[in-house]
């Protein structure tokens, strides 16, 4: 049975000679909701785009629901919704000539989930779409990409210049469809105390590759903030992941991702939020990921 | 009807900060036996909050016994979290003090004795909370 609704295999892309993403190798099950978090060029909306086949592998594959992502496929192109992060609309028509629209364009259409959202939202169906707030547009993108009733929602940057207000409806609307019916959600986004609540997994990129694809639950039992003796760093990087080192005088500060239970009485063991986590990796410079990577396989040797 | 949150801030997974909420309410007589939670669609809606970590609170919270999904009309308190008795307590305490005596003769004080308290309770078995039936308290009453 198939379990994922999106699977790379050490996907890559490069654009003439640089790199936009490398060696990605991640799973989305079907029914997650997954956060996509990296810093501004660390290759998300490539990503997005490959999977929904506007763009080319350069290396490595990719598949949607067991399919090469296909621009040119009807049957595939219905299965998918996306936002790009520009939320292509026809300014110039009206909120209810967008759904006209959609409606004629689309395999399948839920125009009572459309109307009772906009409704919701309290959006002017009788107003042109580009005289709509910036948040009011995105709300209006979003809509429709739910209304297509697709099985993979892939959104870029949903919540890019939208406001605390905009967002938190345009999130209840969202979830409300995933509680209801199946569909799996891809949304990358900056806001990462917002994806602690409405994601159950997450993917950060950084220095072009996946740092963490995992569910947010087992990234939070697994990383913890490590306080003891500067002298027993070395012993703990062997039986775990150092992710970020601070030292001050004989005490060091580590955020680690454990592969086993500390029960160390020289190390203080503490929880650590989401955001933290996040921040971590992506401090991560290219250099000390490569050295990690580098560790990892002298390891295996 | 429990309104629920959460703490961005907390280390705790979403789904377990949802079934603490449910016992921190059982406990302080909130919530009730027969009760019902607001469902998964209801939370979402309230607090833009990931159904699947509503699910899995809800599954959480009836494997341990505490609530019932009735389908088609929800999920219902079924039983209440035990609050020990007055002298239950009291026996607890006095068993404590010797202890704390010869935790002192050895030199320690009152805040490596609450580190060392703490610490021992950390890695003693995980929560385990005493369950029992409303209906079968009574008839020990």
């Amino acid at each position: 049975m198939m379990t994922s609704a999106l699977e790379t295999h050490a996907l890559g892309k490069r654009y003439g000679r640089h790199w936009a993403l490398r060696d990605c190798s991640l799973q989305i099950p079907i029914g997650s909701v997954t956060g996509l978090v990296g810093l501004n060029g660390a290759g998300k909306t490539t990503l997005l785009h490959l999977a929904v086949g506007l763009l080319e592998p350069t290396i490595g594959r990719i598949q949607v629901f067991g399919e090469t992502p296909s621009q040119t496929s009807p049957r595939f192109l219905a299965r998918i919704g996306f936002v790009a992060q520009e939320r292509p609309l026809y300014r110039r028509f009206l909120v209810k000539e967008m759904l006209t629209l959609g409606k004629n364009l689309n395999l399948h259409w839920d125009n009572d989930l459309a109307l009772s959202s906009l409704a919701r939202l309290k959006i002017p169906m009788a107003s042109p779409v580009g005289k709509l707030s910036g948040g009011q547009q995105a709300q209006v993108s979003l809509v429709l990409a739910l209304a297509k009733m697709p099985r993979l929602l892939l959104l870029d940057e949903p919540f890019a210049n939208v406001d605390p207000l905009a967002r938190q409806e345009f999130l209840k609307i969202l979830l409300e469809v995933v509680a209801t019916r199946e569909m799996t959600v891809l949304l990358s986004s900056h806001q990462i105390a917002d994806l602690h609540k409405s994601c159950d997994h997450l993917i950060i990129l950084s220095a072009l590759q996946v740092q963490v694809a995992d569910d947010i639950e087992s990234l939070l039992a697994n990383h913890k903030l490590l306080i003891g003796p500067r002298v027993g760093v070395d012993a703990i990087s062997r039986a775990h992941t150092i992710v970020q080192a601070s030292h001050s005088g004989r005490q060091s500060n580590l955020l680690v991702r454990t592969h086993s239970f500390i029960d160390n009485p020289s190390w203080q063991v503490q929880d650590v939020t989401l955001e933290e986590i996040a921040l971590a990796y992506l401090t991560l410079s290219v250099e000390s990921a490569q050295a990690q990577q580098q560790r990892k396989q002298e390891v295996l040797q | 009807m429990i309104k629920f949150y959460l703490d961005n801030r907390s280390g705790v997974a979403p789904y377990l900060q949802l079934v603490q909420q449910v016992k921190h309410a059982l406990r302080l007589g909130f919530l009730q036996p027969g009760d019902q939670l607001p469902t998964v669609r209801e939370v979402v809606a309230s607090i833009a909050i990931n159904p699947n970590t509503v699910f899995k609170a809800y599954r959480e919270l009836e494997r341990e016994g505490m609530v019932e999904s009735r389908p088609g009309s929800g999920t219902f308190i079924q039983k209440t979290l035990a609050v020990p008795s007055r002298a239950h307590l009291e026996t607890l305490r006095a068993s404590l003090l010797p202890w704390l005596s010869s935790a002192f003769d050895t030199g320690l004080d009152s805040e490596s004795i609450t580190a060392l308290f703490i610490d021992t309770l950390q890695h003693f078995a995980p929560e385990t909370p005493t369950l029992y039936d409303h209906a079968s308290s009574e008839k020990k009453l």
